[in-house]
């Protein structure tokens, strides 16, 4: 296997009582992408919201085990945070761009980080809206509000405004779930182009979208990891039933 | 005609009904205002002391004390009411403390306008020994203003979609950057304009300052904080029932009322207004 960057260790997460991952352990390598598969309620987004820490926002919910990120594991107790989240960007499923301009929508990460000078936020947020294909389409209209673009653009300037803080890793949480044929071929695309400079791990409930786009997949069922493994044996000699019955089709 | 449609007349026509009562009381009352009231508004009357026992004259005094008990008011209702808003909504965990907390406040807002004049009195008038004055009156209907400020407010807040705070955090903000970078620009207007509905309430209040700071007659405007004032609402309340010769002064009392409710009428306008301005700036 590639470079490690995530590695999970008996990883358990409860919402309330109910435990809703159960001892995961697995490790997602360096500029690769890993997709998450499996059906509704199996636990894949509570998992890719850990590995940020998004849950943290969530009453009543608890983690146990580790999730080491570059030899840290996000879970100690004096772990900033903030910066684990600056580090590992997140693109949510529904597009959530900002009530703002196109460009301060962009802009927001630098901004909140303290950056002052206008001229870098101008060359970040180019260079950012390059890197996720959305330049050519907004380069003349920067200060219209981010709401009249496309729901495939909105989204790829949520993509944007998540690569401007410049982090390592980048979840995706179904992030073409809500787009037409066209739109998510672009996102696909997109994120081909993105594992060279980052690590991605995708959410995703459409299973020829794992098959194109992930090197890994992982297929999650009732908040177990079920099968993890190259993308090639898990859709053609998946070694349990289960997995099987799953990508055939046969449930989910 | 079948029976379904027939129900949906008759219930279309009640509800009908029911507007057009309660938009005729409200023209009724408007009418008689107005029609008995325009006499009297001159410059005069809103320039000038009341003269001759309140029979002549204007009532700059009650315009200038309302305005300025209006103005307390809002110094401690605003700031104090958007910051418990802020903490119950954003930090405040959802634990039997705060639920009790939060019942309070919504109860408050429901305790008689009387029975927080009398605890003013104790506690600005007596314990903290302001005496019967401007600052008094403003910080007991401060107190009254309080749970509407800080429930509009709340609801402001509610009315931000979690997905901001979220694509916040997601990027590396502290949890009260996300706030004030990407939730308050958005609820703000929401927020002052419950605000400024709860202080035209409270400028149309009369208990409240009955005994905390209005006086039934000033010929001069107060002059520090700490002075008497007379106030729209009391000196209404005078005109029409306590004064000497009621039916000579009718017209003032007409009058009166008129300019109080033309005072809440603008501020109520001005919330609608700025309502409308923050959100044409915020989504353009």
């Amino acid at each position: 296997m590639d470079n490690c960057k995530i590695t999970v260790h008996n990883f358990n997460f409860y919402y309330g009582g109910v435990k809703v991952l159960k001892n995961i352990s697995m490790e997602i390598p360096e500029n690769r992408v890993t997709g998450i598969i499996g059906p509704s309620g199996c636990g894949k987004s509570t998992f890719l919201r850990s590995i940020n820490r998004m849950n943290d926002t969530i009453l009543g919910a608890r983690a146990e085990g580790r999730i080491v990120i570059d030899g840290r594991n996000i879970y100690d107790d004096d772990i900033d945070v903030v910066g684990v989240r600056r580090k590992v960007g997140m693109v949510f499923q529904k597009s959530n761009p900002f009530p703002k301009s196109i460009f301060e929508n962009v802009a927001y990460g630098l901004r909140i980080n303290g950056e002052k000078d206008r001229y870098r936020i101008e060359e970040a947020v180019e260079k950012s809206l390059k890197d996720a294909a959305l330049w050519d389409e907004v380069k003349d209209r920067l200060n219209k509000n981010a709401f009249e673009l496309s729901g495939g653009q909105q989204q790829r300037l949520c993509i944007a405004r998540a690569l401007a803080v410049e982090p390592e890793i980048l979840l995706m949480d179904e992030p073409a779930s809500a787009l037409d044929p066209t739109a998510t071929l672009k996102i696909e695309e997109l994120i081909q182009e993105l594992k060279k400079k980052y690590t991605i791990v995708i959410v995703t409930h459409n299973m020829q979208q794992a098959a194109r786009i992930s090197d890994f997949t992982a297929f999650f069922m009732l908040g177990e990891l079920i099968e993890y493994n190259i993308t090639s044996i898990i859709f053609t000699k998946p070694s349990r039933k289960i997995t099987e019955d799953y990508i055939t089709g046969r449930f989910g | 005609m079948k029976r379904g449609q027939l129900a949906e007349a008759i219930g279309f026509i009640f509800l009908k009904l029911c507007v057009g009562a309660v938009l005729l009381a409200l023209v009724i009352i408007l009418y008689d205002i107005v029609s008995k009231g325009i006499g009297s508004i001159n410059w005069e009357f809103l320039t000038t002391m009341p003269k001759n026992g309140m029979t002549e004259g204007g009532i700059l005094p009650a315009i200038i004390g309302t305005f300025l008990v209006t103005i307390i008011t809002a110094i401690l209702a605003v700031p104090l009411g958007m910051g418990c808003a802020i903490y119950l909504n954003e930090y405040a965990k959802d634990n039997l403390l705060n639920r009790i907390i939060r019942m309070s406040i919504r109860n408050l807002s429901g305790v008689p306008s009387i029975v927080y004049g009398l605890f003013g009195v104790i506690l600005f008038v007596q314990l903290m020994r302001f005496g019967t004055c401007v600052l008094s009156a403003g910080l007991t209907l401060g107190l009254m203003t309080l749970p509407w400020t800080i429930t509009a407010s709340e609801e402001a807040l509610k009315n931000v979609p979690k997905s901001y705070r979220e694509g916040a955090l997601a990027l590396g903000a502290t949890k009260w950057q996300s706030i004030r970078t990407n939730v308050l620009p958005y609820a703000v207007p929401g927020m002052l304009t419950g605000t400024i509905l709860g202080l035209s309430r409270a400028a149309g209040e009369t208990a409240p300052i009955l005994f905390t700071g209005v006086a039934f007659f000033l010929p001069f405007l107060p002059k520090s904080l700490f002075s008497q004032f007379m106030a729209l609402p009391y000196h209404l309340y005078i005109m029409s029932t306590q004064h000497h010769a009621i039916s000579k002064v009718r017209p003032l009392a007409y009058g009166t009322a008129l300019v109080l409710i033309a005072l809440i009428f603008v501020m109520n306008l001005f919330a609608v207004v700025l309502r409308y301005n923050l959100r044409k700036v915020k989504t353009e």
